[in-house]
């Protein structure tokens, strides 16, 4: 939610405040995240473990990168091929924000296979998945809005953003490696 | 004096006494057109605030109501016989029918966000389109990037885009006012309505001047309003500017405009800079103008 505020942000200066901006962004937004819940859900049935959960943060702090770096590139050169700028907005927030969007909403999937143990909480443990993914949303968007854009450049806070999720994902991968080893010293 | 304090009483009792003529939501605000006895005002939002954004006496539409409107005319002593007039903010028109009429030979190109603001201004406020008058609705910001793209330029840029209680971010940035600078005529002036307190004062002025070097602010003492007059190169002297106040005096006189009182609210920020040299720029990085206008 907070890269999603931002986007706001990244597409005025080439695309304007106009209603169609936040529609561009939210259409984008959402049809990623639906698709990546998809492609979340099928890839844990493979083999789900928690260095492939790691590995999903990782991506997706790599993928926001480019949000930061090559942002005016990107945009000046749609601004230039596309006269109409709702379009032009679409096409922009499509390529920069769908691939880490779509990578981002594997977590939530992948997160209730890697925590349900019992199939009749599995509903407890979807509630609470939803839980702190909105609700973590909701203080995202809160803080970002209000403070963090008051105190940051927009690509420090985007560059932060990716700092977490990669640091989320190495910690993943750790925590794994570290079980693994302790069951191997057990055997 | 009497005159202001006639003035005030009459905006007093429009607020008690007002009719609402018409009402219409648009996609960014609610607009409202609002009477009271000889003044009409479009207004934003609510009825009772105080963010008229347009008023127009109706026995005598040429005069100007609002200070600011009238300040804006300190341009003419900076740009002599504008030929290609930008106005980003249309309002009720008064702007672009008043430099119509002064110069009816000169092109004004008008640019709304929002189609509902346009269709009032024509309905209410006779807004007059003409060959030489034209409009579109579009974001300011894209406008003048397609315009530089087009290599066109512009001697008079009018930015009238802030209401009172919200700014469009992305028209207060230097990257913004770069694009602006690279449409302005050589012997072009761009002329900005804003406001004069709260801590985006100086954010504001700092931005500015980072594009533009020195600048001209017009206020007179204790109102919110300010017009800064930048992007000239170099003013007239003394002499000359008497000149064209002479000239331009009489011309002005219908629409209310005193171009020597003006004059005199006119400060330039040459070895006068009213901020700390310190003061953070405003960029398309960062710009929470918002959350500064307090």
């Amino acid at each position: 939610m907070g890269i999603e505020l931002l986007g706001g942000r990244i597409l005025a200066p080439f695309f304007g405040s106009s209603v169609h901006i936040w529609g561009s962004i939210i259409t984008v937004f959402m049809l990623s995240l639906s698709l990546g819940y998809l492609m979340g859900g099928k890839l844990s049935t493979k083999n789900a473990s928690l260095t492939k959960y790691g590995l999903i943060f990782l991506i997706a702090s790599i993928m926001v990168v480019p949000i930061a770096l090559f942002s005016q590139p990107i945009m000046e050169f749609i601004f230039t091929h596309i006269e109409d700028s709702r379009y032009g907005s679409l096409v922009a927030s499509t390529a920069l924000f769908f691939i880490p969007t779509f990578i981002l909403g594997m977590i939530s999937p992948y997160s209730v296979r890697l925590l349900v143990t019992d199939s009749k909480k599995s509903g407890q443990v979807a509630g609470i998945l939803y839980f702190v993914s909105t609700l973590g949303s909701a203080l995202g968007t809160i803080v970002t809005s209000f403070y963090l854009v008051l105190a940051f450049d927009v690509n420090t806070i985007i560059s932060a953003f990716a700092s977490t999720l990669g640091l989320l994902g190495l910690l993943g991968i750790a925590v794994n490696s570290k079980v693994n080893n302790k069951e191997l010293a057990h055997v | 004096m009497f005159k202001y304090s006639l003035l005030a009483l009459s905006l007093f009792s429009g607020a008690a006494f007002s009719n609402v003529i018409h009402e219409e939501r648009s996609l960014y605000r609610n607009i409202i057109v609002e009477e009271a006895s000889d003044l009409r005002c479009l207004k934003f939002n609510t009825k009772s605030s105080q963010t008229s954004q347009s008023c127009m006496y109706k026995s005598d539409p040429d005069k100007l109501v609002f200070n600011y409107t009238k300040l804006t005319f300190a341009s003419l002593l900076l740009i002599d016989d504008p030929k290609n007039v930008l106005i980003i903010g249309l309002g009720g028109g008064t702007l672009s029918n008043v430099i119509n009429e002064l110069y009816p030979k000169a092109k004004i190109h008008n640019v709304e966000i929002d189609p509902a603001v346009l269709k009032v201004a024509r309905d209410y406020f006779h807004f007059i389109e003409n060959d030489n008058v034209t409009s579109s609705v579009q974001d300011g910001r894209i406008f003048i990037k397609r315009a530089a793209l087009k290599k066109q330029k512009y001697d008079w840029i009018i930015l009238d885009a802030f209401n009172g209680d919200y700014i469009p971010e992305h028209l207060l940035t230097k990257e913004f006012f770069e694009e602006v600078k690279s449409v302005l005529a050589e012997d072009g002036v761009l002329a900005a309505n804003t406001f004069s307190s709260s801590k985006l004062y100086e954010h504001e002025s700092a931005t500015y001047h980072a594009v533009f070097g020195d600048f001209i602010n017009v206020r007179r003492e204790n109102k919110s309003n300010r017009i800064i007059l930048a992007g000239f190169k170099t003013p007239l002297n003394q002499a000359q500017i008497n000149k064209r106040i002479e000239n331009l005096s009489p011309k002005l006189k219908k629409y209310d405009v005193d171009i020597k009182a003006i004059k005199d609210y006119m400060h330039n920020t040459k070895n006068n800079q009213d901020w700390p040299a310190d003061t953070k720029i405003l960029t398309d990085q960062y710009s929470p103008a918002n959350l500064l206008n307090f």
